[in-house]
């Protein structure tokens, strides 16, 4: 690989704080010039993996190369990038100028040199003449240029932004957004950007890199990741759509919402259960006609300034959100279209819950580290390794924790058009699917509880 | 009517609590031996206190006394900051085991840290004098530099010493260039409550002076005291130190009122 044209090689990243896993295994490869963004809500690991890129904490597993080199156990005043914290982290007894210097004062550049590249780095971020400012007095935008300005004069090789702009106001954030991207293409130095606002990702990057719970879910274009996401985490994260279930008839043709598509994708297999994505802005909506390929009832309209934002229920009971520049007045009947390229079909990660067990007694058996009842198994022995499998919608969850067999907390919640498919993270640390019709909250605390028919298991 | 009785208490209040400074310092501009007899207005025991009027033992008391303050509250103020910043980077159970552990010294009433420390240097057979005082004083003002430098270290934005490292400072100038100056409003704090701390102090000094005849000026003065009345001088001397003590306090305070200031026009 050392070849090779990547400046930044991320392999096998894994982290952990004490019992809780925050990078599981992560992979990334970034090439020279690049603008990359890490995208993923609050608690992903991406603010983790950046610092771990700028040498701030280390990782438990893994190798990261800069520009070929392994920089893996070098500290971080020795390593070749320069950082733009989101609470821009200028030294407060600093004046504009000197705060600039600071990186240059150290390496012992010469102080006519200092003053040059001083006054260019402040054109470059538009604070001509602010060189001899209290940075106490300038506003958050001005401080986060100053930030800039501090961490491009040193010329790093790849510089890194964590959520430089969440702390500006809107209309700001916007201006700062075309700035960097300006300055992308003058610098030529690689960008490695990390936000939780996927609208901002979507503006700024040549390549996204979606990352949930630790882990690299899709990395690819803006384009790429809006149009194919690759999972219905992705697909949920990035912009607005409706995720349902679906099967795979054949080739071509998807079967939801009780009836057969047209679609473009194939090589799934016959009958193979599917997650199907549909954007809202692609769901056509007319007054109701005999053309339409299903019908519905206008449920709520809301003006969105651009478009119309609509929800409509099928008469088999399913949701559906849909954009469109013209309103249609709630309780009115409506048929809809969706054209064959704008159904996305996604293999199912999982069609049920499927855990290592092991058998305690004909009736008991251990799963995610509690005691659960289950038929009587014959021809099984206690202590015998098992596969344990749970249907999604098998699974009861209870407002009282203490009813439960066990605990969990609600982390994830996908609505899939008329029910909702949540992921809890159990005391243990393990994930279980659940389908529900009930509302849940994320970060519930739930009772879960399995009834013994339920529960399916299978010789190792 | 009302107002007038709140406010007329307030004053008998403060009347209270200064009325027997204020009687010392009224005094010490009369040159009557016996305090309480006014003989009319004299600067003589100011001049008499200054020119070597006065027993030789209580200028070299007035000058082991300010040695003393100045070496342990640096000793303590240099201590003490590197203390702060060790228990400001632990993780949060440990921070606050440490933070109480810190706290203790000072609730401790002085008599105990005295007795304690004198039994410690006895058992240890170390020779008592000018060595122990210091120590003794430094070990009694550190908790108070830890706790005026923890609040400026918990202001200052947790990214910046970062910030230093990522630019290329090694962790001693990242320490140096950037940490120190953010603390050091709190350092001088720290080292200005030492100091006065330090002149203060009777009941841990009088345990760890030990008996080679050191004398610091409260030890002094409970001797003289003692011995059947007070020196004449010790009336400006007292005087002295309290307006001295007084202008420290005042700076202390002006100083915290402007990081005050300062940090609301930061938050603006």
């Amino acid at each position: 690989m050392n070849n090779s044209n990547f400046i930044i090689e991320l392999s096998h990243i894994s982290k952990s704080f004490g019992e809780k896993v925050v990078l599981d295994d992560v992979s990334l490869y970034v090439k020279k010039g690049e603008f990359v963004t890490i995208l993923g809500p609050s608690g992903c690991g991406k603010t983790t993996l950046l610092r771990i890129l700028a040498g701030f904490g280390t990782a438990d597993e893994g190798e990261i190369k800069i520009g070929g080199a392994d920089i893996t156990n070098v500290p971080p005043h020795e390593r070749p990038v320069n950082t733009v914290f989101q609470r821009y982290a200028l030294f407060p007894h600093l004046n504009v100028y000197d705060n600039i210097a600071f990186g240059l004062k150290l390496k012992k550049v010469k102080e006519d040199e200092i003053e040059t590249r001083v006054r260019k780095a402040l054109k470059m971020v538009g604070m001509t003449d602010y060189e001899w400012r209290d940075v106490n007095s300038l506003s958050g935008g001005q401080q986060q240029r100053v930030a800039i300005a501090r961490a491009i004069i040193n010329r790093p090789q790849v510089l890194l932004l964590d959520e430089p702009l969440a702390a500006l106001d809107l209309k700001m954030r916007k201006d700062m957004q075309m700035e960097l991207k300006e300055m992308h293409k003058t610098l030529g130095i690689t960008f490695v950007y990390v936000t939780h606002d996927q609208e901002e990702a979507l503006t700024l990057s040549d390549t996204i890199v979606v990352m949930s719970e630790g882990k690299v879910q899709q990395i690819g274009t803006p384009i790429d990741i809006y149009n194919e996401p690759k999972n219905s985490f992705v697909a949920d994260f990035i912009g607005e759509s409706n995720i349902l279930n679906g099967t795979m008839v054949k080739d071509k043709l998807v079967r939801f919402m009780g009836q057969e598509f047209e679609c473009v994708d194939k090589g799934m297999g016959e009958n193979a259960p599917v997650d199907v994505v549909i954007r809202p802005e692609d769901v056509y909506i007319m007054a109701k006609t005999d053309s339409g390929m299903f019908e519905g009832v206008v449920q709520s309209c809301i003006f969105k300034g651009v478009h119309y934002e609509m929800l409509v229920t099928t008469p088999n009971g399913y949701e559906i959100m849909i954009q469109d520049y013209n309103a249609f007045e709630v309780g009115q009947q409506v048929s809809m279209i969706i054209k064959p390229s704008d159904i996305h079909v996604m293999q199912k990660e999982r069609i049920c819950n499927t855990f290592e067990g092991s058998m305690i007694d004909s009736t008991h058996v251990e799963i995610m580290g509690k005691e659960f009842v289950c038929n009587e198994q014959v021809g099984i022995e206690g202590g015998e390794k098992v596969e344990v499998e749970v249907a999604f919608d098998k699974v009861e969850l209870m407002d009282n924790k203490e009813d439960g067999t066990m605990v969990g907390d609600v982390r994830f919640i996908l609505y899939k058009g008329d029910h909702y498919h949540l992921t809890i993270r159990t005391e243990n640390g393990s994930n279980l699917y659940v389908d529900t019709h009930d509302v849940w909250d994320d970060r519930d605390i739930v009772g879960i509880k399995i009834q013994p028919e339920d529960i399916k298991i299978k010789r190792v | 009517m009302k107002k007038f009785f709140a406010q007329a208490y307030l004053w008998l209040l403060l009347a209270m609590l200064y009325a027997p400074i204020l009687i010392i310092a009224i005094f010490s501009f009369t040159e009557a031996k016996v305090l309480g007899n006014w003989t009319g207005f004299s600067t003589k025991l100011y001049t008499s206190l200054f020119s070597g009027g006065v027993h030789h033992s209580l200028l070299s008391a007035i000058e082991n006394t300010f040695i003393i303050a100045i070496v342990s509250a640096a000793i303590a103020t240099v201590l003490g900051s590197i203390a702060a910043i060790g228990i400001f980077n632990l993780r949060n159970r440990q921070k606050m085991i440490m933070n109480t552990l810190n706290n203790i010294p000072m609730l401790n009433p002085d008599i105990i840290t005295g007795i304690s420390l004198f039994l410690l240097f006895v058992s240890l057979g170390i020779t008592q004098g000018y060595a122990t005082v210091i120590l003794a004083h430094v070990t009694f003002c550190t908790p108070y530099v830890v706790l005026c430098v923890m609040p400026r270290l918990q202001q200052m934005n947790p990214n910046i010493y970062e910030a230093a490292l990522d630019l290329g400072a090694t962790p001693g100038q990242a320490l140096r260039k950037v940490l120190m100056p953010e603390i050091k409003p709190g350092m001088i704090s720290g080292f200005i409550l030492a100091f006065t701390l330090s002149i203060d102090d009777f009941a841990v000094t009088i345990f760890t002076i030990g008996t080679e005849g050191l004398e610091t000026l409260s030890t002094y003065i409970y001797a003289d005291a003692r011995k059947g009345g007070l020196t004449p001088e010790l009336r400006p001397l007292s005087t002295i130190i309290f307006v001295t003590v007084l202008l420290l306090l005042i700076t202390i305070n002006v100083r915290a009122q402007r990081a005050q200031k300062a940090k609301e026009k930061e938050l603006k």
